[in-house]
């Protein structure tokens, strides 16, 4: 063969090579980068955020769902009763609904769904939801009525979460692989640690939806994610990796940077039982020397909420507790001198991956080296963090931010990992249980963030934001994340 | 040459079976409990307890090692702890990835890394072997995830030649797997080009001033032909042994790269395991590259026999 026609067919079969690039996406499809990838897709079966983040609202719904601003909204059930004593529900079902298989929807499915998450071999990472729950029987088929054990104000938001969506007995051991729900898009398909696809379910019974094709592809490198947007390969970041680079695409035409909030309460969680943290006066300090405004503006690049309990900022029934312990050096050393620690002390602060913890953890000793407490930082991952500072409470200090939603209650329970062991909150908390009208809850609620806030429990320093990346011609994303989801239903290319 | 072929066989055995128990060790005593991790800081104990149950992690150490090591015999690596998926169907997924990722990399710094030593050591302190080292030198000198950055941002979003990454699998378009994986490949293929052109002109150059080179120089030959003719094959002991150590990192230590490419390859599939607590993964991906490197391994020995015949009558001795 001469040489020439070598040439020729490598030029051609580069050529071949080069044409395959040029597909661009049709514009009912949309291309989503998530940073991980989630272990499997069954959202009753697991903690893992990347799972909601794939499959909430999209494959499964619940009898409720929470709206962009964490408002419960109908869904599969399309409405409710409830008694005046605050115990019984009534859900009316969505009527000719079918799950992705072609199985009918009906009460059965409800029951099934949460018999399995109340039953003794239950692996649901949230079983807690049900435990409130006394009885759930079917009315008739589009029927179910709940009795619940104590008045719950938060029952209807939490059948809304991802741990309580509604699965068909048919298809429910195979969710982790293939998901079957009742949600507006299909399960399609999943090449393990590169993309995931779900396409628009023809038979949804709903509000009309926009997209037919919805790609979430994983990427977790940050400058990869820069560079995936700009090139255009990623439509858009929920949750961007890189808050330091938002700039890069904030003056940039192409992109919509939505900034919003989460539920993470971002906390220097403190042993209340290790010394001398277990002394007032020594929290009283830290909080006197923690500047939010620095560790805010140099861990995430300026974007988050300043908090001063734990406590949403975008709750109803926030109450702003930031100036409990203002920034104040000379009040801080004074507190720790009269604690008997005039000449600091040392501990250490273990940090677990995320990068608000690491860099905030790098602020945090600088902050309190300033009163003579030196930290040694000790970064550790996070199945050694659920073991260490989780399970056996060996630590001193650590950085992390709370995800579940009005998660208060935890300071409840003294053997959480903070160990804060007080009588009066919990007294405060079984009263919050049980008042369910709103000016009740909102004046326990506001007490209970007080109470945290003056106790120091913690050093409490922002709330996490919500840093999404959009091709500039989508419209319909969520901006906040009161749940762990990506919404595609109201998602559409605007141009 | 068969006694020494056995020797290396029975020395391939114990080193899977020393492996193996050093993996299984290793990950049992590494913090972080698979169940909890799995469920989160907010399942209750009970849960978690089913789910461990579920995954066998009660049992005793002795009872879970030899419970693994006699699936393993029967080529049964286990059914992944956080994906509920076989192992085996996890990891050849990704060895669909990784090893045309390995070998098209080694292509490529095979192609230019042996030209340019081989040029050096012929212009042996010429202004133009200074020239080619020092490039080898930066070469070798890039990190490649910063090198494979460069490319991205070349090919990809300035002039958009290439995606930006992931990976396009094979029966989906056979041109798509690979123009997913030339830009990760040359990343990769760089520092290993230069590092090749190094050795590949030192051992040159060490067989240049070597008797036969310069019989072949009295017999007629100028010093090029001579290396090019006896030279070339003789330098190229070291050269198989970098390439085999080369290849052994290009399959499982390629992490980096695959982050920068988000290309699903071997490498992060483990780090990922490890991370999750998914012992069962880690496992048996682990046991699966130690048999691939070990056994590369063994090749290269007995290359170096057939390249090397003092070897192969040392054996029969």
């Amino acid at each position: 063969m001469h040489l020439h026609h070598l040439k020729k067919i490598f030029l051609s079969l580069v050529l071949v090579v080069f044409s395959l690039s040029n597909v661009y996406a049709q514009s009912s499809e949309i291309k989503l980068g998530i940073v991980l990838e989630p272990p499997h897709l069954d959202p009753t079966a697991g903690a893992a955020a990347a799972i909601d983040e794939v499959v909430y609202a999209n494959v499964f719904e619940g009898l409720t769902r929470i709206d962009e601003n964490g408002a419960v909204l109908p869904s599969l059930a399309t409405n409710w009763e409830i008694s005046s004593d605050n115990l019984s529900y009534t859900f009316f079902l969505k009527e000719n609904v079918t799950f992705h298989d072609g199985e009918k929807f009906d009460s059965s499915d409800v029951l099934f769904t949460f018999d399995r998450a109340m039953s003794e071999d239950s692996v649901n990472a949230q079983k807690g939801i049900f435990a409130v729950i006394e009885e759930a029987r079917a009315v008739d088929e589009y029927t179910i009525a709940i009795q619940l054990k104590r008045p719950s104000g938060d029952f209807l938001f939490n059948i809304g979460r991802g741990d309580a969506v509604i699965v068909s007995k048919k298809s429910a051991n195979a969710n982790k692989t293939n998901p079957i729900g009742t949600g507006p898009f299909r399960f399609s398909s999943w090449n393990k640690g590169s993309k995931l696809v779900l396409e628009a379910f023809d038979n949804y019974v709903g509000d009309p939806i926009s997209l037919t094709k919805a790609s979430f592809i994983f990427i977790s490198d940050p400058n990869t994610a820069i560079a995936a947007m700009l090139a255009g390969d990623i439509d858009g970041f929920p949750i961007f990796p890189a808050p330091e680079s938002m700039d890069i695409f904030a003056n940039d035409d192409r992109f919509n940077v939505v900034i919003g909030t989460t539920e993470g309460e971002t906390i220097l969680a403190t042993n209340n039982k290790a010394t001398p943290f277990n002394n007032l006066k020594v929290r009283q300090a830290i909080a006197h020397t923690i500047d939010r405004k620095a560790i805010i503006d140099g861990a995430m690049f300026g974007y988050g909420t300043p908090i001063g309990s734990h406590f949403a900022p975008h709750n109803p029934y926030y109450i702003d507790k930031v100036n409990t312990y203002p920034l104040d050096l000379e009040k801080a050393k004074q507190l720790l001198a009269e604690a008997g620690y005039e000449n600091g002390f040392k501990a250490t602060l273990k940090l677990p991956p995320p990068p608000y913890a690491r860099r905030g953890g790098q602020i945090i000793a600088s902050q309190l080296r300033q009163i003579g407490i030196e930290l040694e930082l000790i970064n550790i991952e996070w199945a050694q963090w659920i073991e260490d500072v989780f399970t056996k409470k060996n630590y001193d200090l650590t950085i992390v931010s709370h995800v579940e939603p009005f998660d208060i209650g935890i300071y409840a329970n003294p053997d959480y990992y903070f160990q804060f062991d007080n009588e009066d909150f919990r007294a405060i908390m079984v009263q919050l249980e049980n008042t369910t009208n709103d000016d009740g809850r909102r004046a326990l609620a506001y007490y209970a963030q007080d109470f945290l806030a003056r106790h120091a429990v913690n050093g409490y320093l922002f709330q996490l934001a919500k840093t999404g990346v959009w091709n500039a011609n989508i419209d319909g994303m969520w901006a906040n994340a009161p749940v762990e989801g990506n919404d595609l239903s109201q998602m559409k290319w605007v141009k | 040459m068969l006694v020494f072929f056995i020797r290396r066989l029975i020395g391939f055995a114990l080193t899977l079976f020393v492996a193996a128990l050093a993996i299984f060790l290793l990950l049992d005593i590494l913090p972080g409990d698979p169940a909890r991790f799995i469920l989160g800081i907010n399942a209750d104990e009970q849960s978690v307890n089913v789910l461990r149950e579920q995954m066998g992690l009660n049992l005793p150490l002795w009872q879970r090692f030899f419970n693994w090591i006699s699936s393993l015999l029967v080529g049964d690596f286990g059914l992944s702890f956080s994906q509920n998926l076989p192992v085996l169907d996890l990891i050849i997924e990704r060895v669909f990835v990784s090893f045309p990722l390995a070998i098209f990399a080694m292509l490529i710094s095979v192609f230019i890394g042996l030209p340019i030593g081989i040029i050096a050591a012929m212009r042996h302190g010429k202004a133009s072997d200074s020239v080619l080292m020092t490039l080898a030198q930066i070469g070798i000198a890039i990190p490649n995830f910063w090198f494979g950055m460069l490319l991205v941002l070349v090919f990809s979003v300035m002039i958009s030649w290439f995606p930006t990454g992931g990976f396009i699998y094979w029966n989906e378009s056979f041109f798509g797997a690979i123009k997913s994986l030339i830009l990760p490949s040359i990343a990769l293929a760089l520092p290993q080009a230069a590092i090749l052109a190094r050795v590949m002109r030192t051992a040159l150059v060490d067989v240049a001033s070597a008797d036969y080179i310069r019989t072949a120089q009295a017999k007629g030959l100028t010093k090029g032909q001579a290396i090019l003719r006896h030279g070339v094959q003789n330098a190229f002991l070291p050269v198989l042994t970098i390439l085999g150590l080369q290849f052994a990192f290009l399959i499982a230590g390629t992490i980096i790269v695959e982050n920068v490419f988000y290309l699903p390859g071997l490498g992060k599939l483990i780090f990922i395991a490890i991370s999750e607590r998914d012992l069962v993964l880690v496992r048996g991906a682990l046991i699966i590259l130690i048999i691939v490197v070990t056994f590369t391994m063994l090749v290269v020995d007995l290359l170096y026999a057939l390249v090397d015949p003092r070897l192969r009558s040392r054996g029969k001795a």
